[in-house]
Protein backbone atom coordinates (compact mmCIF):
# COMPACT_ATOMS: atom_id res chain seq x y z
CA UNK A 1 0.00 0.00 0.00
CA UNK A 2 1.47 3.19 -0.96
CA UNK A 3 1.32 6.09 1.81
CA UNK A 4 -2.05 7.12 2.84
CA UNK A 5 -3.81 10.01 1.79
CA UNK A 6 -5.05 12.77 3.93
CA UNK A 7 -8.19 12.47 3.44
CA UNK A 8 -8.10 8.65 3.87
CA UNK A 9 -6.21 9.28 7.22
CA UNK A 10 -9.68 11.35 8.52
CA UNK A 11 -11.79 9.17 7.28
CA UNK A 12 -9.66 6.09 8.79
CA UNK A 13 -9.85 7.67 12.30
CA UNK A 14 -13.82 8.52 11.81
CA UNK A 15 -14.31 4.91 10.80
CA UNK A 16 -12.07 3.40 13.89
CA UNK A 17 -14.01 5.75 16.12
CA UNK A 18 -17.31 4.73 14.82
CA UNK A 19 -16.65 1.32 14.55
CA UNK A 20 -15.49 1.30 18.67
CA UNK A 21 -18.49 3.37 19.68
CA UNK A 22 -20.61 0.58 18.03
CA UNK A 23 -18.90 -1.72 19.99
CA UNK A 24 -19.40 0.13 23.57
CA UNK A 25 -22.94 0.48 22.80
CA UNK A 26 -23.21 -3.18 22.30
CA UNK A 27 -21.03 -4.09 26.02
CA UNK A 28 -23.34 -1.51 27.18
CA UNK A 29 -26.45 -3.41 26.16
CA UNK A 30 -27.79 -0.52 24.53
CA UNK A 31 -27.52 -2.61 21.13
CA UNK A 32 -28.44 -6.13 20.24
CA UNK A 33 -25.76 -8.68 18.28
CA UNK A 34 -28.10 -8.03 15.36
CA UNK A 35 -27.10 -4.34 15.40
CA UNK A 36 -23.59 -4.18 16.05
CA UNK A 37 -22.44 -6.86 12.87
CA UNK A 38 -24.91 -4.55 10.44
CA UNK A 39 -22.73 -1.45 12.17
CA UNK A 40 -19.47 -3.32 11.73
CA UNK A 41 -19.90 -5.03 8.11
CA UNK A 42 -21.38 -1.03 6.94
CA UNK A 43 -17.86 0.26 8.53
CA UNK A 44 -15.71 -2.42 6.87
CA UNK A 45 -16.96 -2.10 3.49
CA UNK A 46 -16.55 1.82 4.81
CA UNK A 47 -13.05 1.11 4.68
CA UNK A 48 -12.28 -1.27 1.84
CA UNK A 49 -14.07 1.71 -0.17
CA UNK A 50 -10.83 4.23 1.63
CA UNK A 51 -8.32 1.61 1.02
CA UNK A 52 -9.11 0.56 -2.47
CA UNK A 53 -10.98 3.50 -4.29
CA UNK A 54 -10.16 1.73 -7.92
CA UNK A 55 -12.36 -1.30 -6.54
CA UNK A 56 -15.63 1.13 -6.38
CA UNK A 57 -14.96 2.46 -9.45
CA UNK A 58 -14.81 -1.41 -10.94
CA UNK A 59 -18.20 -2.17 -9.24
CA UNK A 60 -19.76 1.09 -10.32
CA UNK A 61 -18.66 0.46 -14.01
CA UNK A 62 -20.17 -2.62 -13.58
CA UNK A 63 -23.22 -1.06 -12.21
CA UNK A 64 -23.66 1.36 -14.97
CA UNK A 65 -22.14 4.27 -12.94
CA UNK A 66 -19.29 6.32 -13.93
CA UNK A 67 -17.08 6.58 -10.53
CA UNK A 68 -16.33 4.82 -7.68
CA UNK A 69 -17.64 7.85 -5.61
CA UNK A 70 -20.65 8.09 -7.10
CA UNK A 71 -21.74 4.50 -5.67
CA UNK A 72 -20.63 5.30 -2.08
CA UNK A 73 -22.64 8.94 -2.40
CA UNK A 74 -25.09 6.92 -3.89
CA UNK A 75 -25.63 3.58 -1.30
CA UNK A 76 -25.05 6.69 1.81
CA UNK A 77 -27.92 8.37 1.13
CA UNK A 78 -30.43 5.35 0.39
CA UNK A 79 -28.87 3.44 3.73
CA UNK A 80 -29.32 6.99 5.53
CA UNK A 81 -33.25 7.17 4.02
CA UNK A 82 -33.57 3.88 5.76
CA UNK A 83 -32.05 4.56 9.29
CA UNK A 84 -34.45 7.57 9.57
CA UNK A 85 -37.47 5.45 8.30
CA UNK A 86 -36.14 3.19 10.60
CA UNK A 87 -35.72 6.20 13.57
CA UNK A 88 -39.36 7.04 13.17
CA UNK A 89 -40.50 4.22 13.87
CA UNK A 90 -38.75 3.44 16.64
CA UNK A 91 -39.67 6.60 17.91
CA UNK A 92 -43.87 6.27 16.82
CA UNK A 93 -43.14 3.30 18.68
CA UNK A 94 -41.72 4.47 22.08
CA UNK A 95 -44.87 7.27 21.79
CA UNK A 96 -47.33 4.67 21.56
CA UNK A 97 -45.54 3.41 24.37
CA UNK A 98 -45.59 5.73 26.50
CA UNK A 99 -49.50 6.65 25.76
CA UNK A 100 -50.45 3.29 26.87
CA UNK A 101 -48.54 3.55 30.33
CA UNK A 102 -50.23 7.18 30.76
CA UNK A 103 -53.31 5.51 29.73
CA UNK A 104 -53.62 2.94 32.18
CA UNK A 105 -52.24 4.99 34.95
CA UNK A 106 -55.32 7.54 34.40
CA UNK A 107 -58.15 4.20 34.17
CA UNK A 108 -56.43 3.62 37.45
CA UNK A 109 -57.19 6.73 39.02
CA UNK A 110 -60.57 7.74 38.17
CA UNK A 111 -62.19 10.44 39.75
CA UNK A 112 -66.00 10.36 40.38
CA UNK A 113 -66.95 13.76 39.31
CA UNK A 114 -70.60 16.00 41.21
CA UNK A 115 -73.04 14.91 38.73
CA UNK A 116 -74.75 11.76 37.96
CA UNK B 1 -78.85 1.21 27.83
CA UNK B 2 -75.62 2.52 29.54
CA UNK B 3 -74.51 5.50 27.61
CA UNK B 4 -70.97 7.39 27.99
CA UNK B 5 -70.68 10.45 26.26
CA UNK B 6 -66.63 10.55 26.42
CA UNK B 7 -65.34 14.81 26.20
CA UNK B 8 -61.70 15.02 25.41
CA UNK B 9 -59.93 18.04 26.55
CA UNK B 10 -56.74 20.20 26.76
CA UNK B 11 -56.32 23.41 28.28
CA UNK B 12 -59.78 24.44 27.56
CA UNK B 13 -60.21 25.66 30.94
CA UNK B 14 -62.00 28.82 29.71
CA UNK B 15 -64.76 26.76 27.92
CA UNK B 16 -65.28 23.63 29.71
CA UNK B 17 -67.47 24.25 32.59
CA UNK B 18 -70.18 25.55 29.89
CA UNK B 19 -69.68 23.64 27.52
CA UNK B 20 -70.73 20.49 30.49
CA UNK B 21 -73.08 22.64 31.67
CA UNK B 22 -75.45 22.97 28.34
CA UNK B 23 -74.23 19.23 27.67
CA UNK B 24 -75.96 18.28 31.01
CA UNK B 25 -78.71 20.71 30.73
CA UNK B 26 -80.01 19.03 26.69
CA UNK B 27 -79.54 14.93 28.11
CA UNK B 28 -81.98 16.24 30.72
CA UNK B 29 -84.30 18.02 27.95
CA UNK B 30 -83.95 15.34 25.83
CA UNK B 31 -84.49 12.73 28.66
CA UNK B 32 -80.75 10.95 27.71
CA UNK B 33 -79.72 8.73 30.35
CA UNK B 34 -75.85 9.27 30.54
CA UNK B 35 -72.49 9.27 31.82
CA UNK B 36 -70.30 11.84 31.16
CA UNK B 37 -66.37 11.08 31.00
CA UNK B 38 -64.27 14.27 30.73
CA UNK B 39 -60.61 12.88 29.70
CA UNK B 40 -57.89 16.10 30.70
CA UNK B 41 -55.52 15.33 28.13
CA UNK B 42 -52.27 16.69 30.42
CA UNK B 43 -54.41 20.53 30.39
CA UNK B 44 -51.81 23.11 31.65
CA UNK B 45 -54.64 25.01 32.96
CA UNK B 46 -57.56 24.24 35.49
CA UNK B 47 -59.29 22.29 33.07
CA UNK B 48 -59.55 18.88 34.94
CA UNK B 49 -60.39 20.81 38.65
CA UNK B 50 -63.00 22.86 36.63
CA UNK B 51 -64.89 19.91 34.82
CA UNK B 52 -65.08 17.71 37.97
CA UNK B 53 -67.88 19.26 39.50
CA UNK B 54 -69.59 19.09 36.05
CA UNK B 55 -69.49 15.41 35.22
CA UNK B 56 -69.81 12.24 36.28
CA UNK B 57 -66.08 10.86 35.78
CA UNK B 58 -63.13 12.34 35.24
CA UNK B 59 -59.47 11.05 33.87
CA UNK B 60 -56.39 12.49 33.85
CA UNK B 61 -53.61 12.10 31.61
CA UNK B 62 -50.49 12.75 33.28
CA UNK B 63 -48.90 14.43 29.91
CA UNK B 64 -50.61 15.71 26.90
CA UNK B 65 -50.54 12.38 24.69
CA UNK B 66 -52.94 13.84 21.26
CA UNK B 67 -56.44 13.81 20.49
CA UNK B 68 -56.28 10.26 19.23
CA UNK B 69 -55.03 9.05 22.65
CA UNK B 70 -57.40 10.73 24.83
CA UNK B 71 -60.11 9.44 22.75
CA UNK B 72 -58.68 5.75 22.95
CA UNK B 73 -58.68 5.91 26.71
CA UNK B 74 -62.22 7.22 26.72
CA UNK B 75 -62.98 4.23 24.72
CA UNK B 76 -61.40 1.60 26.99
CA UNK B 77 -62.78 3.18 29.55
CA UNK B 78 -66.44 2.58 28.19
CA UNK B 79 -65.10 -0.55 27.13
CA UNK B 80 -63.88 -1.87 30.67
CA UNK B 81 -67.39 -0.43 32.23
CA UNK B 82 -69.00 -2.28 29.63
CA UNK B 83 -71.10 1.26 28.65
CA UNK B 84 -73.45 -0.39 25.35
CA UNK B 85 -73.40 3.51 23.73
CA UNK B 86 -70.47 6.53 23.62
CA UNK B 87 -71.11 9.53 22.11
CA UNK B 88 -67.23 11.63 21.44
CA UNK B 89 -68.14 15.00 21.70
CA UNK B 90 -66.03 18.37 21.52
CA UNK B 91 -64.72 19.91 24.68
CA UNK B 92 -64.74 23.58 23.18
CA UNK B 93 -67.99 24.30 22.82
CA UNK B 94 -69.01 23.79 19.00
CA UNK B 95 -71.20 20.40 19.08
CA UNK B 96 -75.06 20.57 20.12
CA UNK B 97 -76.10 18.25 22.21
CA UNK B 98 -79.16 18.04 21.10
CA UNK B 99 -77.81 15.75 17.83
CA UNK B 100 -76.85 12.90 20.70
CA UNK B 101 -80.56 11.17 20.71
CA UNK B 102 -80.42 11.23 16.80
CA UNK B 103 -76.95 9.39 16.98
CA UNK B 104 -78.26 6.55 19.82
CA UNK B 105 -81.13 6.52 18.00
CA UNK B 106 -79.32 5.09 14.79
CA UNK B 107 -77.26 2.94 17.12
CA UNK B 108 -80.11 1.25 18.36
CA UNK B 109 -81.48 0.97 14.76
CA UNK B 110 -78.33 -1.62 14.35
CA UNK B 111 -75.47 0.23 13.25
CA UNK B 112 -71.88 0.43 15.15
CA UNK B 113 -70.63 3.65 14.26
CA UNK B 114 -72.61 7.35 13.62
CA UNK B 115 -70.48 10.21 12.29
CA UNK B 116 -71.85 13.54 12.81
CA UNK B 117 -71.60 15.10 9.59
CA UNK B 118 -71.52 18.90 9.24
CA UNK B 119 -71.92 18.80 5.50
CA UNK B 120 -75.68 17.55 5.51
CA UNK B 121 -76.28 19.31 8.54
CA UNK B 122 -76.16 23.50 9.66
CA UNK B 123 -72.36 24.65 9.43
CA UNK B 124 -72.59 28.29 10.29
CA UNK B 125 -69.39 30.13 10.09
CA UNK B 126 -67.12 27.13 8.59
CA UNK B 127 -65.01 29.29 6.39
CA UNK B 128 -64.13 28.63 2.84
CA UNK B 129 -60.70 27.27 3.55
CA UNK B 130 -61.63 24.67 5.54
CA UNK B 131 -64.16 23.50 3.48
CA UNK B 132 -61.69 22.48 0.67
CA UNK B 133 -59.10 21.10 3.20
CA UNK B 134 -61.69 18.93 4.62
CA UNK B 135 -63.03 17.99 1.45
CA UNK B 136 -59.50 16.96 0.68
CA UNK B 137 -59.43 15.25 3.79
CA UNK B 138 -62.30 13.20 2.84
CA UNK B 139 -61.10 12.41 -0.71
CA UNK B 140 -57.89 10.81 1.43
CA UNK B 141 -59.92 9.30 3.39
CA UNK B 142 -61.39 7.50 0.24
CA UNK B 143 -58.74 6.90 -1.21
CA UNK B 144 -56.70 5.25 2.19
CA UNK B 145 -59.62 3.47 3.56
CA UNK B 146 -61.91 2.89 1.14
CA UNK B 147 -64.90 4.72 2.51
CA UNK B 148 -66.52 7.56 1.29
CA UNK B 149 -67.75 10.25 4.27
CA UNK B 150 -68.77 13.56 3.82
CA UNK B 151 -66.83 14.70 7.07
CA UNK B 152 -63.91 12.59 7.91
CA UNK B 153 -62.54 14.61 10.58
CA UNK B 154 -65.89 15.14 12.61
CA UNK B 155 -65.39 15.13 16.33
CA UNK B 156 -68.85 13.92 16.68
CA UNK B 157 -69.38 10.32 15.99
CA UNK B 158 -71.79 7.44 18.28
CA UNK B 159 -69.88 3.72 19.07
CA UNK B 160 -72.01 0.78 19.54
CA UNK B 161 -70.94 -1.85 22.00
CA UNK B 162 -69.24 -4.23 19.25
CA UNK B 163 -67.57 -0.81 17.85
CA UNK B 164 -66.41 -0.07 21.75
CA UNK B 165 -65.07 -3.44 22.01
CA UNK B 166 -63.40 -4.17 18.37
CA UNK B 167 -61.89 -0.40 17.64
CA UNK B 168 -58.44 -0.57 18.46
CA UNK B 169 -56.86 3.25 17.96
CA UNK B 170 -53.42 3.60 16.84
CA UNK B 171 -52.46 7.40 16.15
CA UNK B 172 -52.16 9.49 19.14
CA UNK B 173 -53.08 12.97 17.41
CA UNK B 174 -55.22 15.01 14.88
CA UNK B 175 -54.96 11.75 12.42
CA UNK B 176 -57.20 9.85 14.67
CA UNK B 177 -60.62 11.35 12.97
CA UNK B 178 -59.22 9.38 9.56
CA UNK B 179 -58.26 6.17 12.02
CA UNK B 180 -61.26 5.71 12.50
CA UNK B 181 -62.63 4.64 9.16
CA UNK B 182 -59.78 2.33 8.47
CA UNK B 183 -60.96 0.75 11.41
CA UNK B 184 -64.56 0.70 10.49
CA UNK B 185 -63.23 -0.54 7.14
CA UNK B 186 -60.95 -3.17 8.72
CA UNK B 187 -63.80 -4.46 11.24
CA UNK B 188 -66.43 -4.21 8.75
CA UNK B 189 -68.62 -2.21 11.20
CA UNK B 190 -71.84 -0.57 10.07
CA UNK B 191 -71.79 2.97 9.61
CA UNK B 192 -74.07 5.86 9.20
CA UNK B 193 -74.20 10.01 8.71
CA UNK B 194 -76.54 11.86 10.97
CA UNK B 195 -76.46 16.20 10.41
CA UNK B 196 -75.29 18.23 13.24
CA UNK B 197 -75.46 22.05 14.17
CA UNK B 198 -71.81 23.09 14.64
CA UNK B 199 -71.04 26.46 16.30
CA UNK B 200 -68.33 27.87 14.73
CA UNK B 201 -66.55 30.80 17.00
CA UNK B 202 -63.13 32.35 17.01
CA UNK B 203 -62.65 30.21 19.74
CA UNK B 204 -63.00 26.63 18.71
CA UNK B 205 -61.25 27.58 15.09
CA UNK B 206 -58.50 28.70 16.91
CA UNK B 207 -58.28 25.56 18.90
CA UNK B 208 -59.19 22.83 16.32
CA UNK B 209 -57.61 21.49 13.88
CA UNK B 210 -55.42 23.59 11.88
CA UNK B 211 -55.47 23.63 8.28
CA UNK B 212 -51.90 23.76 8.20
CA UNK B 213 -51.63 20.87 9.84
CA UNK B 214 -52.99 18.78 7.11
CA UNK B 215 -49.92 17.97 5.27
CA UNK B 216 -48.82 16.51 9.14
CA UNK B 217 -51.85 14.45 9.17
CA UNK B 218 -50.96 13.97 5.76
CA UNK B 219 -47.62 12.01 6.56
CA UNK B 220 -48.86 9.85 9.54
CA UNK B 221 -51.59 8.16 7.56
CA UNK B 222 -48.46 7.58 5.01
CA UNK B 223 -46.93 5.71 8.24
CA UNK B 224 -50.01 3.93 9.29
CA UNK B 225 -49.96 2.27 6.02
CA UNK B 226 -46.56 1.34 6.35
CA UNK B 227 -47.15 -0.39 9.68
Amino acid sequence: MSLLLPVQIILLVFVLFAASRAVLQFRGGTIRFGALSFWLLIWAVALLAIFYPEETTRIARILGIGRGVDIVVYSSIAILFYLVFRLHVYLENIRTEISQLIREVSLKQVKKGGKK
Amino acid sequence: MKTLIIVPAYNEAGVIATTLQDLRKTLREDEIQADILVVDDGSTDQTGSIALPHTTHLLTHGRNCGLGAALATGIEYAKRQSYDYCVTFDSDGQHDAHDIPKALAKLEFGYDVVIGSRFVGTHSGMPASRRVVLFLGNLITLLFFGIWTSDSQSGFRGLSKRAIQDIALKSNRMEVSSEFFGEIHRLGLKFSEIPIYIRYTAYSLGKGQKNSASASVLLKLLYMLTQ
